[in-house]
């Protein structure tokens, strides 16, 4: 039966009819709504790639039901920041070149940027904590790290 | 003769595709298949220079998340004085750019990015000529400045008015004069990578993005062991899930085609398939016995000098010892992705392989089709490090399209990347030597058990499922380099048997065999150094040719910036539940290029068995140096990627499958456990430019074993290092 979910992705309300409300978000961004900023990664909910925010918080969206997305607010790397205006994790990726390959820094910049809501000025042991379930195969780690601490630095 | 001519077609053919990609829709025109050179002696196959004077720079090297696409621009920008702005790069499109062979090897700058340079130089001589000839000046008295040449009078003639929007002409000068050091401005500078911002904003086009009108969505359907046949199909039990098009069977492949990715999702995990037995894997706590027992193909010397049996006869110590390097997975970040579309009888694939040129003929060969009815086009995915399944993806889609006759994309499931793509091979080393009374090392033999192969095309799993026509070889990549030693002994030996077989389709990952030889050359080595009672990095550096300055160089600078304390291993103090030591190791990659020494400092606990890296410090000389930006990130991933393979990664399987299939079975490197890393470059701006992208992994297990050593007198000659395996070696201590 399909069924249409109502929700706002980055400030814009957008409705999409899927067959099946058990379908992860991660599809409807994609494939419905047309945001690539969140990559497919594992489809369980182990590397991070995928992450968005939820009403603010980090979520793994291809373990989120688009069904228990109606209603809710998401953002997504997209909407975090422009070229123009930035989200400040943003600009310190760009700063500290924390990017190789850029699959997993979807995840990356996502999470910091949730965890630096609740915790602005983080310790570098927590910024590795924080990301502890993020994975990056590139090796590019140390400027991640970096550019979160650079990020709550301002 | 005009060396220039008039190709708008071409040029309005290739700035279509351009924008049409940045836009994420399909190129409109196909025509533009075989109207431009790419033979790799022509210059035009490498630039050419648009109606507004930027010049758009071919390669046939492709950017798997390295950053080696701004390396080019640099080269091209410096060669040419344009601005980087001014640079567009078209990458792996078999129809526009050379086949400078696949983007493996550490070779993207130190052959392709030559090849360009030289191109490139060879441009700005053209463009000098007609510029003299235009301006009625000497050409040796012009100079150019952002795309513009400028006569001593001050009169000008820009790129635009000499060549803008025809095409170049003339053939490659290997020798036309490049840019001295002390007149570069963009070569040799830490430029930012121009790929960043789009991949911070969520702007960059992945492969995984890229979507064509009428696209469906296609999963294949592995089967559950590798050798497992198809005894039926019931295509019934997905008839209740909404837009599934096609289940597709040939032989053992099979896949299904859907409207949309969810129904393809749903669908491969839902078709009921009767699959027959197959246990033909070896068991893996035996996997070392097995390659022991593998018939050999070939033996392959691959150096001799002396007579290094009687040498170690003879010595008044004799040591020997065996080191196994696990089978790995690539695991990429992102499962493999392709999209396939026929029209008209050709096949356009859009894929992130490293060897667009190759997998042309590939599909051509499996799809009985001529291979100019194939264009491959090369699209980033996420981070390769090697032949990993992206080539297997293209196949899974052409095939699929072919059967619905609407273009196709694939993406793999996790469990299909961990499953399925092709694996680093068990690498096993016997090796023995002999010391005379003052400690010198008078004789050194090894003895690798390696599969057969070198770095050809790695076949199609479609077509290996399918009973496709493939070429049925081995490639395991080039994994004999670095067997032979930097050092020099007066007797050595180094051999290599090439194996019939290997349990699982093989493929290179990140400095294949380079890094295995080196982990068991240079622990071995500190096994010599601890049984002459040497500190090992004076060791080495006594061993060392003396004709060898960089080799020594690279040692010397590791020593200062580890502030390496001299003294042999194991340390005397071993108290408390955590141990702490330092090893060292030195690599000549391939014995001809990228000199490389490493310091590895490491926290054991004796109680666990855990051991945890703290720094890790890394000298490096690979001659001139384009982006020491890129450099350094390259450096730093093969480090960290490398701990994860020496520490954690291993492969599990039963008698018929992978079992590791997931990031909880498959276990690599997380934040928390990544070192501090200390980075030195050595850069030589009137050398030529080697390798990065791969030499510095080299040095990590080996670094790693010697410094456990170094704390707790323990040799861990098996990777990788896990917890168990240092409890079970500490307690025969």
């Amino acid at each position: 039966m399909s069924q249409t979910v109502s929700m706002t992705v980055n400030g814009r309300a957008v409705s999409v009819t899927v067959d099946q409300p058990q379908m992860p978000l991660l599809y409807a961004l994609r494939n419905d709504i047309g945001v690539t900023g969140p990559h497919f990664g594992c489809g369980l909910g182990q590397c991070g790639a995928c992450t968005v925010h939820v009403e603010g918080e980090a979520v793994r969206s291809c373990q989120m039901p688009v069904g228990e997305a109606a209603g809710k607010r998401i953002t997504t790397l997209e909407g975090l920041g422009t070229p123009e205006h930035p989200h400040p994790v943003q600009a310190a990726f760009i700063a500290e070149q924390a990017v190789q390959c850029g699959y997993c820094t979807n995840g990356m910049i996502m999470q910091s940027a949730a965890f630096l809501t609740k915790t602005p000025r983080p310790t570098e042991v927590q910024v590795r904590e924080e990301l502890a379930n993020n994975i990056c195969r590139c090796g590019t780690h140390p400027r991640v790290v970096a550019a979160v601490l650079r990020a709550a630095r301002g | 003769m005009n060396a220039i001519i008039d190709r708008r077609s071409l040029l309005r053919a290739g700035g279509a595709m351009l924008v049409a990609f940045n836009l994420g829709l399909r190129p409109r025109d196909a025509a533009a298949w075989a109207e431009k050179p790419v033979a790799t002696d022509e210059v035009g196959a490498f630039l050419s220079i648009d109606a507004e004077g930027g010049a758009t720079v071919f390669v046939g090297k492709v950017d798997l998340g390295t950053g080696v696409r701004t390396g080019f621009m640099q080269i091209a920008a410096e060669e040419l004085d344009l601005p980087l702005g001014r640079i567009r790069v078209v990458e792996g499109d078999t129809a526009l750019t050379p086949d400078q062979g696949a983007t493996y090897g550490s070779l993207s700058i130190q052959n392709g990015g030559v090849q360009l340079r030289a191109a490139a130089a060879t441009a700005r001589r053209e463009l000098l000529r007609q510029a003299a000839e235009r301006l009625g000046a000497d050409a040796a008295r012009l100079r150019i400045e952002e795309g513009v040449v400028i006569a001593p009078d001050g009169r000008r003639a820009t790129f635009a008015e000499l060549v803008g929007g025809r095409a170049f002409t003339l053939k490659v000068d290997a020798n036309a004069p490049i840019k001295p050091p002390e007149a570069r401005r963009i070569v040799g500078q830490a430029v930012p990578r121009v790929d960043i911002p789009d991949k911070v904003f969520g702007r960059f086009h992945y492969v995984h993005d890229f979507r064509l009108l009428g696209m469906l969505h296609g999963r294949p359907v592995r089967p559950p062991t590798l050798g497992a046949t198809v005894e039926a199909v019931d295509e019934a039990s997905i008839r209740g899930i909404p837009g599934v098009v096609r289940v597709v069977h040939q032989g053992a492949f099979l896949g299904v085609v859907a409207e949309t990715e969810w129904a393809a999702i749903r669908a491969a995990r839902e078709l009921k398939v009767r699959w027959s037995n197959w246990a033909g894997l070896p068991e893996q706590a035996k996997l070392w016995e097995h390659v022991r027992a593998t018939p050999v193909a070939q033996v392959q010397v691959t150096s001799d000098r002396g007579n290094a049996a009687q040498a170690i006869q003879g010595a008044a110590k004799r040591l020997s010892a065996s080191y196994d390097f696990a089978i790995h997975t690539h695991g990429s970040m992102g499962p493999s992705c392709a999209v396939a579309e026929f029209k008209d009888g050709r096949l356009t694939s859009w894929s992130a392989s490293q060897a667009t040129h190759n997998l042309r003929k590939q599909l051509a060969m499996m799809l009985g089709l001529p291979v100019e009815q194939v264009r491959c086009i090369y699209m980033e995915g996420a981070g390769c490090y090697g032949r990993n399944g992206h080539e297997d993806a293209a196949a899974d889609a052409a095939l699929l399209a072919r059967a619905v006759g609407r273009p196709v994309r694939v993406q793999w499931m996790r469990a299909d990347e961990h499953g399925w793509d092709p694996k680093g091979p068990p690498h096993l080393v016997d090796l023995r030597a002999g010391l005379d009374a003052e400690g010198n090392v008078v004789g050194w033999e090894s003895e690798a058990f390696i599969p057969k192969g070198a770095g050809g095309n790695v076949d199609l799993t479609a077509a290996e499922l399918g009973g496709l026509p493939r070429e049925n070889q081995l490639n395991p990549g080039n994994i004999i380099h670095n067997l032979a030693v930097p050092y020099a002994f007066p007797a050595v030996k180094t051999v290599c048997h090439r194996l019939e077989t290997t349990p699982f389709r093989p493929s290179w990952i990140r400095t294949p065999g380079r890094m295995q030889n080196s982990f068991a050359n240079e622990a071995f080595l500190d096994e010599l150094a601890a049984e002459a009672g040497a500190d090992p990095l004076e060791f080495r550096l006594r061993t060392l040719p003396r004709d060898d300055p960089r080799g020594r160089e690279v040692l010397e600078r590791v020593a200062r910036l580890a502030k390496w304390q001299t003294r042999p291993s194991p340390q005397r103090v071993r108290e408390g539940e955590i141990l702490r030591g330092r090893g060292v190791t030195f690599v000549k990659y391939e014995l001809v290029r990228t000199y490389l020494a490493g310091v590895a400092e490491v926290e054991v606990n004796r109680r666990t068995g855990a051991i945890r890296v703290t720094r890790f410090f890394c000298t490096h000389d690979c001659g001139q140096i384009i982006n020491p930006g890129g450099v350094r990130s390259q450096i730093e991933g093969n480090i960290i990627h490398t701990l994860s393979r020496t520490l954690k990664e291993e492969l599990t399987f039963d008698r018929g499958a992978v079992t590791s299939l997931d990031w909880g079975s498959y276990q690599v490197i997380t934040f928390p456990e990544v070192p501090e890393i200390a980075i030195e470059l050595i850069d030589r701006p009137t050398e030529r430019p080697w390798g990065a992208g791969e030499p510095a992994a080299a040095i990590v297990p080996s670094a790693v074993s010697n410094a456990v050593f170094d704390a707790t007198g323990v040799r861990l000659r098996s990777v990788p290092f896990t917890p168990a395996k240092l409890r079970a070696a500490l307690q025969g201590v």
